[in-house]
């Protein structure tokens, strides 16, 4: 089983609220020298099957109409290899 | 790092042949042209940003300008106007040395492209309007009009909107007090989003957008500056949708609420120490809008350094600052020695606000970037002397075919059996039924001043706890009325607010209006705007409502179908104690139902011929504004003398609609005769104007026919508030039960 990971942020040019709330937040709380958050969201997408093109593009496809707001949001979509999940969990 | 040289105003003169992205940006060419000629030599690029966006049919108003006119022209006499049509919202004496300022605005197309964010930003929007004028909001109303109830788009479009609505509004503390919700195919891509705002003031506090006094200081306050919405006011509202050009869709403006109430708060403490000389909000057209406007209505130029403006991403070139669209921002004139305590209330409230300028003694707009001066224009070019086009506009062909197609000759029920079929499909229809679903998510009650809010005839809201002075607006517009005849349709729309304001019992005292209507290169739309324009300022003539300001929306249509001609009406009324406020639901058993107003066969355009034919056609129903004026006075003085424990307008879906929707309300029933001269059919169904139905306590109904006798409207006794049932004699009932059952989950079943 493969595990795809799509990560989704609110574009660039758009207010990150939350990412502000946590900004301001930070120097109250005695952590200094970050200049800017912006905060996500991240999916992470078990597979059934073999992860081949077709499995990614229908991936793609339910992260652009369903996972991201493409009026607002951007996402990226990757495959976690087993070495990475093995690293993360460390 | 920018490999090209800064375009300041000397480059421009000395690049004279330099291409600029003038189509792009919206312009025509000969507004370009036009451009060149006034600044005599082409514009730099952040002229061109500044000419583009405030030109654009949204903020200039170019199509619609020269019919707008006709509000000023035949304004009645008023002696509540205290600030008219041109500021950022009209303000009018409601007595007791308070004053209210009101508008309606439309976030339709934002709203189509991001529902949540654009509804949300539409109230953020009218807000800071009502802010600017140095009121402190106390309300909002949102009339909605979506596609086909059961189209799935709507599912899409109609929950985002009004979570965004209540989202940004509860997040402000703004009870949300009235509004409408209308669905219709035409909308089906166009669904309208209004925003209206009250907010209310002392007559002192009032404050205007100008900047005077030369070496006062410019101050941003609020939000940074960052990427969002650029151009969305010249791209998005004013073009129409074509799927086929995606790129056109500009990224939309996230708002913060918390910021805003923020901003609120903050405002109302400079005005309270009379720190401000001058100000405007940042809507539309951004910083573009703010200086030129600002500039232009002052006595001098201004000076701004664009550096000093703070950003949210760094990258952004100045054309792209002036043209940014980011939401919670304000400009504030200041005198130099009060600046520095200005600056410290903002900080007080966490709000960044940073001097970007200053007021000067000449008449020019300059400003500067990077040390060069990259604009140098007489701001009233850019805000005021925009162009005017007297577009032709003709009465579509298809008007008189469409009017001859009588509703009246409908087929109509035969039996009783098929009559209650049809009162039952009518209420619950989703037109009629019941938005309880839709105005639950928003918060009616917070502050603690709310009197009345949906389902009444009008919001009313508390203004003096002392005095229970109090004021009371409705919306209301009806565009199938409207495409049938777009002159009638909108004194209709203008008759309905102003006795859904007496209905409650206060006194209309002005209008603000939001006239959403198709393409304006389209001469059928054109005709359809200039009908409906010519309608209301008669109808506000003849009524002595004036029009304080309001908002146009054009180019609401997909492809080359347009949206019914949608004017939607905002009237505001003044009541001297709230507590004698009349409310729609039937109080006690036993009181008398009194039909008020002259009932005919009018059918055109109805709820019965949508809901039971699908049917669009023949003439809306007549208006008599000197009978809307008469009924408001007796509901109003009704009122006042507790001759009427409960009363409501009779519009869409006719008297049966009201009765249920009283008896619902007051959990009472109702047994109603049909009165001599009518049959029931047409008692039931009928939408003829200038009528209501009060409920008269039995002690009180010599001296009640004895009032409407004298002046002359005509009161017909058409039953009794009884039992749990709505029953018509002769004809059927309809138990509560049936009838909350149909009323009440259309909605939710077709949404939730």
């Amino acid at each position: 089983m493969a595990r795809v990971v799509v990560d989704v942020m609110l574009k660039p040019e758009i207010l990150d609220p939350q990412g502000q709330a946590v900004q301001r937040a930070l120097p109250r709380l005695g952590f200094h020298g970050i200049s800017d958050v912006r905060q996500g969201k991240r999916f992470e997408l078990e597979v059934d099957g073999p992860l081949d093109e077709a499995a990614l593009a229908r991936i793609r496809d339910l992260a652009e109409s369903f996972l991201a707001n493409t009026v607002i949001e951007d996402f990226t979509v990757k495959v976690e290899e087993a070495a990475e999940v093995a690293e993360a969990a460390k | 790092m920018s490999r090209t040289p800064l375009d300041t105003v000397e480059h421009a003169a000395a690049t004279p042949d330099v291409e600029l992205p003038w189509a792009e940006l919206g312009l025509k060419k000969d507004e370009y042209e036009r451009v060149v000629e006034i600044l005599g030599r082409r514009p730099t690029g952040a002229e061109l940003a500044m000419y583009s966006v405030m030109w654009s049919e949204h903020c200039s108003y170019k199509s619609s300008k020269v019919h707008l006119r006709q509000f000023g022209e035949k304004a009645p006499q008023s002696d509540a106007l205290l600030v008219g049509i041109g500021e950022n919202a009209g303000v009018v004496d409601v007595g007791q040395g308070y004053a209210v300022t009101f508008k309606v605005e439309s976030h339709n197309h934002p709203s189509y492209v991001e529902p949540y964010q654009g509804a949300a930003t539409g109230v953020g929007g009218i807000v800071r309007d009502i802010i600017a004028m140095g009121a402190r909001p106390v309300a909002v109303v949102d009339p909605l009009r979506f596609g086909a109830a059961d189209h799935p788009d709507t599912k899409r479009v109609l929950p985002g909107v009004v979570a965004g609505i209540g989202g940004y509004g509860n997040c402000l503390g703004l009870p949300n007090i009235g509004g409408e919700v209308v669905f219709d195919s035409c909308y089906q891509g166009n669904p309208l989003v209004n925003a209206g705002a009250i907010g209310v003031m002392r007559h002192e506090d009032i404050h205007l957008a100008k900047a005077s006094g030369a070496g006062n200081k410019v101050v941003l306050y609020g939000a940074r500056t960052g990427g969002d919405g650029i151009g969305g006011a010249s791209i998005l509202a004013s073009e129409t949708f074509d799927d086929a050009k995606p790129s056109k869709r500009p990224a939309v403006q996230v708002g913060d609420p918390f910021q805003e109430k923020l901003l609120i708060e903050c405002t109302l403490e400079a005005f309270r120490e009379k720190l401000v000389v001058g100000i405007q909000d940042l809507g539309a057209a951004g910083l573009s809008c703010a200086t030129s406007e600002l500039a232009s209505n002052g006595s001098g130029g201004m000076r701004v350094t664009l550096d000093d403006v703070p950003l949210r991403d760094s990258t952004l070139s100045p054309e792209e600052i002036l043209m940014s669209e980011s939401q919670e921002r304000m400009c504030a004139v200041v005198e130099p020695e009060k600046v520095d305590r200005f600056l410290e209330i903002c900080e007080k409230w966490d709000v960044i606000a940073t001097v970007i300028g200053e007021v000067t003694d000449g008449d020019r707009l300059e400003i500067y970037w990077h040390g060069g001066k990259i604009v140098d224009v007489d701001p009233r070019t850019v805000a005021h002397e925009g162009p005017v086009y007297e577009r032709p506009y003709a009465r579509p062909h298809w008007q008189d075919a469409l009017q001859a197609d009588d509703a009246n000759k409908l087929p109509r029920p035969t039996s009783s059996d098929e009559l209650k079929d049809q009162v039952l499909k009518l209420v619950g229809s989703p037109n009629q039924a019941s938005k309880k679903w839709i105005t639950q998510q928003y918060d009616h009650f917070v502050q603690g001043n709310t009197v009345l809010a949906q389902p009444e005839d009008s919001g009313m809201i508390r203004v003096d706890e002392s005095s229970g002075l109090g004021v009371a607006i409705a919306t209301d517009g009806n565009g199938r009325y409207a495409k049938l005849d777009p002159y009638t349709g909108a004194q209709l729309a203008l008759a309905e607010a102003y006795r859904n304001v007496a209905t409650t019992g206060a006194k209309p005292l002005a209008v603000s209006d939001c006239l959403n209507f198709g393409s304006p290169e389209d001469p059928a739309v054109m005709w359809q705007f200039a009908e409906a324009v010519r309608g209301l300022a008669d109808g506000c003539l003849q009524l002595g409502t004036p029009v304080t300001g309001g908002n146009v929306s054009l180019y609401n249509q997909t492809g080359e179908a347009a949206i019914h001609p949608t004017p939607v009406v905002a009237v505001l009324g003044v009541i001297d104690d709230v507590a004698r406020r009349t409310p729609v639901a039937f109080q006690e058993e036993g009181q008398l139902i009194y039909l008020l107003g002259d009932t005919r066969e009018e059918f055109g355009g109805s709820a019965w011929s949508q809901v039971v034919h699908d049917h669009l056609g023949g003439l809306p129903p007549q208006v008599d504004l000197e009978r809307e004026r008469l009924l408001a006075e007796i509901l109003i003085s009704a009122s006042r003398d507790g001759m009427i424990d409960s009363a409501h307008d009779l519009s869409d879906g006719g008297l049966v609609q009201a009765v249920v929707e009283s008896a619902l309300l007051g959990g009472k029933g109702a047994r109603l005769v049909v009165p001599d001269g009518l049959d029931a059919f047409t008692f039931l169904f009928s939408e003829s104007a200038g009528r209501a139905i009060v409920a008269v306590p039995r002690s009180e109904e010599v001296r009640f026919n004895d009032m409407c006798g004298a002046r002359g409207l005509p009161a017909t006794r058409v039953g009794v508030v009884d039992g749990d049932a709505v029953e018509i004699q002769g004809e059927f009932a309809l138990t509560l039960e049936e009838l909350r059952t149909a009323h009440e989950e259309t909605i939710p079943a077709l949404l939730a």
